[in-house]
């Protein structure tokens, strides 16, 4: 479905800033997230989980934990579905071990018993003997000859010969002559850039209530980006039928991608199959940051050509990332990000997705595009200072636009990566004076965003309200944005609408609100449903006046004769209508379903000044400015938030947050405490400007926007350190104690 | 074991519950007095979903032990709004769009009315060092920051 001419502006509702409609319920305590839920006969489940980085895991005798008080089951691998291939094969290896333990935390047993306190009791009591085996965590040590092999046969035939076993997946593309390209450059920059792991972070850990009987009928409450998608892994994984399960998704505290698959929720379910009694299970932070999806860490080379006016001759990278025991880094997405906002005549990249040690990789936010991203703009900020060149001036220079074939191949379709330069330039933060031990740094980035499976119905209440049924959990607003599209396609009041979200008994199948997809997709979806609703509403009106249905109009809510022939009736309202409607043909409803492909990417820029103490190393951001291209901002306070919180996900990244593994492949750092995320004391105001360049990919013109916010800071903050300190990190984070090195390196020579 | 019969006040209701002398505070209002709105996120005190007020001082209730609430007042977010009406806190969190997910919502609601208890007319620094202790990951705090200096406002204007 494309943009439609007729509603780009002079919009009534979307736009506006209305309260959301689970506001009340979330500043009063009543929204019931995922470990608020409880049922009668309940037990509560706890995880034994691996000691070791790597291990053999020769016996688990759960004796002693049966014999407690209590205590009413214990689950091990064995209680799981056999014979699984592919990717269900890894998920369920990772939900609980098989033959070996694979990292710090993996899951070995579980145990339900009537208290929490009695199962985390018991859960101690499961006696598991390890042999211990040598370990990797570090994604370049991971490649090496001498490496131990964490799977033998986790590699796919991309893999070239005579690499290590631990490199599963390889890919390679490019075009141009990239020799020539380097021969016409100015300057050339060719460097290696790192990234540490980091986690999404949430501050809702992962929380279920099970229930599934000896028949294979279920109910599962979680919290989760995608109850769909729990629903397949949890069924693969226990051996059911899909359809017998049910999963009813709670209020969600966050996911940024990482409750996007399943970590506890088959377990719950095994517990309960096997007690025969409801089971709520819910993680610890420390099981959060042990055993749920953190990102990819990566170690990148980069090479980049210029002239002496900015023009981007050619450009190379070889990404190595490490995503965990199991295949799955974004080592692809990261490629595709890498060079995405520039034009470049010559490219070439070559990327591994590495195995190591560590818990298996989830997705966040835009995932693989920061790492790549640190890489590529932190480069073109080194050639800028080699060159004397503005940053955004080059930036404008080389910058993709409509029809720029981009570094892994398609041409960009209408994109607004220009007009977010541009307004960045002319912002006031631009030209901001800046102190002694300050700087400013400059960076791009870019998300493609995607669509995804989509099914939504619309309904008209006996009153002329509307109700509107979405499959996409509201993560950060979204049934206000829901509610403002329905609002403004039927003419109705925005306070008229109500948006649920269904479990997965009550619609078709829904990707989870993933790729910056919900108010993209389910809001296509929405409109699409209205527009339905609003032809049956027509049809109605025109039997009553006894006319053509193609001579009704719809407008502001109402129905009217239109066009020479149609006659004079007065407007009939949606209540009208709908009051009626049982005697006149039945329930009125839309519906639609899709896997719409219109997403169109997002491209940002990002302004940031900081201050480097130079006798601590701390770094202090003092001003932060985001621009971003949404196509058209529904609701623009909740596009702001999206804004503004990437960015600060972002300059966590940048500043202060990476998996810590001691030489025992443990991870040192599982609390909040020690895995520093942003405080609100860390951070000024983020200011932000929407740029919106429609998307022709939807009705109003919408882009996804909750991705590409995190991909810009990371080098955004490491430009401004250089300028600010004099020294430049290509190791992500740069922590006082890395800064100061740095520093203390540039002094002694 | 045996249990520890507590008597206490939680938003103004007399209450009574037992509870293993390990239990905090925390997962004896959510399992024992039924009140939900106080989340944990990380069990350890670093997060402040889990924030309630202890005869008026502000505490996470995950480092309480539910035995230490015997003869005390307990204030959570179920007791913020007056009836229907909304403490101007809470109206501003959702007029300014300060929350995205909400789970850290009910924590940083009861922080911020401590503070302004205290200090009625924050800067916007005090008000940054005194959420410190409150985790959000989706909103990069600005709107938190704003609504919280837009109730503070509104609040001394009505005094």
């Amino acid at each position: 479905m494309a943009l439609d001419d007729r509603k780009t502006d002079g919009f009534k509702y979307i736009g506006t800033r209305p309260n959301r409609p689970d506001g009340l319920d979330k500043v009063t305590g009543k929204a019931r997230f995922g470990a608020d839920a409880s049922a009668s006969g309940m037990l509560h489940g706890a995880i034994v989980r691996s000691p070791h980085a790597h291990a053999r895991i020769l016996k688990i005798d759960a004796t002693r934990a049966l014999a407690l008080t209590g205590v009413k089951a214990v689950v091990t691998r064995a209680d799981f579905a056999t014979g699984l291939t592919g990717e269900d094969a890894d998920l369920l290896e990772n939900v609980i071990a098989g033959e070996k333990a694979l990292y710090d935390g993996h899951a070995i047993a579980a145990v339900a018993a009537t208290s929490a306190l009695i199962a985390r009791d018991a859960a101690k009591l499961v006696e598991v003997t390890y042999e211990p085996l040598p370990h990797v965590t570090d994604v370049d040590a991971a490649m090496q000859p001498d490496a131990p092999i964490i799977r033998a046969d986790a590699a796919d035939d991309s893999v070239p010969e005579g690499m290590h076993p631990n490199v599963v997946r390889y890919m390679e593309f490019g075009r141009g002559d990239l020799e020539a390209g380097f021969a016409e450059a100015d300057a050339i920059v060719e460097q290696t850039y790192k990234t540490e792991a980091t986690h999404q972070g949430y501050i809702e850990p992962h929380a279920c209530l099970a229930q599934l009987g000896a028949d294979g009928r279920g109910e599962l409450w979680c919290c989760t980006q995608g109850h769909w998608f729990v629903r397949r892994m949890c069924t693969a994984l226990l051996g059911l039928e899909t359809s017998q399960l049910r999963v009813t998704p709670s209020e969600i505290g966050g996911g940024f991608g990482g409750k996007t698959t399943v970590f506890i929720d088959p377990i719950a379910l095994a517990l309960s199959r096997k007690a025969s009694r409801p089971v709520k299970l819910v993680m610890s932070r420390s099981e959060v940051l042990r055993a749920t999806g953190p990102t990819a860490s990566a170690s990148m080379d980069i090479k980049i050509g210029m002239k002496r006016d900015g023009t981007i001759t050619a450009a190379s990278g070889v990404f190595r990332l490490q995503g965990g025991a199991f295949p799955g880094a974004p080592t692809a997405e990261t490629m595709q990000c890498a060079f995405a906002c520039y034009e470049i005549p010559a490219v070439h990249e070559v990327g591994y997705d590495v195995i190591a040690n560590r818990p298996k990789q989830a997705a966040y936010r835009a995932p693989g595009a920061p790492m790549g991203a640190f890489a590529v703009e932190s480069a073109l900020d080194e050639l800028c200072r080699e060159l004397d060149l503005d940053p955004i001036e080059m930036r404008l220079k080389n910058a993709s636009r409509e029809g720029t074939r981009s570094s892994f191949g398609p041409r960009f379709p209408r994109v607004g990566l220009v007009e977010t330069l541009e307004a960045a330039k002319a912002h006031p933060h631009y030209a901001a004076p800046l102190g002694p031990n300050q700087g400013r740094g400059v960076a791009c980035g870019y998300w493609m965003n995607w669509g995804g499976e989509t099914s939504v119905s619309l309904a008209i209440s006996e009153d002329g309200t509307a109700q509107v049924t979405v499959g996409t959990p509201d993560i950060g607003g979204s049934r206000a944005s829901m509610a403002l599209m329905a609002a403004e396609a039927l003419g109705i009041p925005y306070e008229n609408v109500r948006c649920n979200i269904a479990d997965t008994g009550s619609l078709g199948i829904n990707e989870p609100t993933h790729g910056s997809r919900a108010t993209y997709a389910s809001g296509l979806a929405t409109i699409e449903s209205a527009r339905q609703a609003i032809g049956k509403l027509c049809e109605r009106a025109a039997d009553k006046w006894g006319i053509d249905a193609e001579a009704v109009i719809w407008e502001d809510g109402c129905a009217k004769p239109s066009g020479p022939n149609a006659g004079e009736f007065p407007p009939l309202t949606i209540a009208e209508i709908a009051a009626e409607m049982g005697s006149t043909g039945g329930p009125i409803s839309g519906h639609h379903e899709a896997t719409p492909n219109g997403h169109g990417g997002s491209f940002g820029t990002h302004l940031v000044d900081l201050e480097v103490d130079p006798e601590t190393g701390r770094t202090t951001i003092l001003r932060y400015t985001v621009v971003q291209d949404a196509g058209k901002a529904i609701h623009p306070a909740y596009v702001e938030g999206q804004f503004q919180g990437g960015a600060v996900q972002g300059i966590g990244w940048a500043l202060n947050e990476e998996y810590i593994y001691g030489q025992d492949g443990r991870l040192q750092n599982p609390i909040f405490l020690d895995y520093r995320v942003p405080v609100a004391s860390d951070l000024p105001m983020i200011d932000t400007v929407i740029v919106e360049v429609p998307n022709p990919g939807h009705p109003y013109g919408v882009r996804g926007v909750g991705e590409t916010g995190i991909t810009p800071p990371l080098p955004a903050v490491a430009n401004a350190v250089a300028t600010a300190a004099g020294v430049r990190l290509r190791h992500l984070p740069m922590t006082p104690p890395r800064i100061l090195a740095a520093l203390e390196q540039k002094a002694g020579g | 074991m045996s249990r520890i019969h507590v008597t206490t006040t939680v938003n103004g209701d007399e209450v009574e519950y037992l509870c293993e002398p390990r239990e905090t505070l925390l997962d004896c209002l959510r399992d024992h007095v039924g009140l939900t709105g106080a989340k944990e996120g990380c069990g350890t005190g670093d997060c402040g979903a889990c924030s309630v007020t202890l005869d008026g001082r502000l505490v996470c209730s995950c480092l309480v032990l539910g035995a230490e609430a015997e003869g005390k007042k307990v204030e959570t977010i179920e007791g913020l709004a007056d009836g229907d009406t909304l403490h101007p806190l809470q109206r501003k969190f959702i007029e300014h769009a300060a929350l995205q997910c909400g789970i850290c919502t009910p924590g940083i609601l009861i922080a911020a009315k401590a503070l302004l208890e205290k200090t009625p007319d924050p800067t916007e620094t005090e008000v940054r060092y005194w959420l410190a202790g409150n985790l959000c990951r989706c909103t990069g705090y600005d709107k938190i920051i704003r609504a919280v200096m837009d109730a503070a406002a509104e609040m001394r204007e009505a005094s």
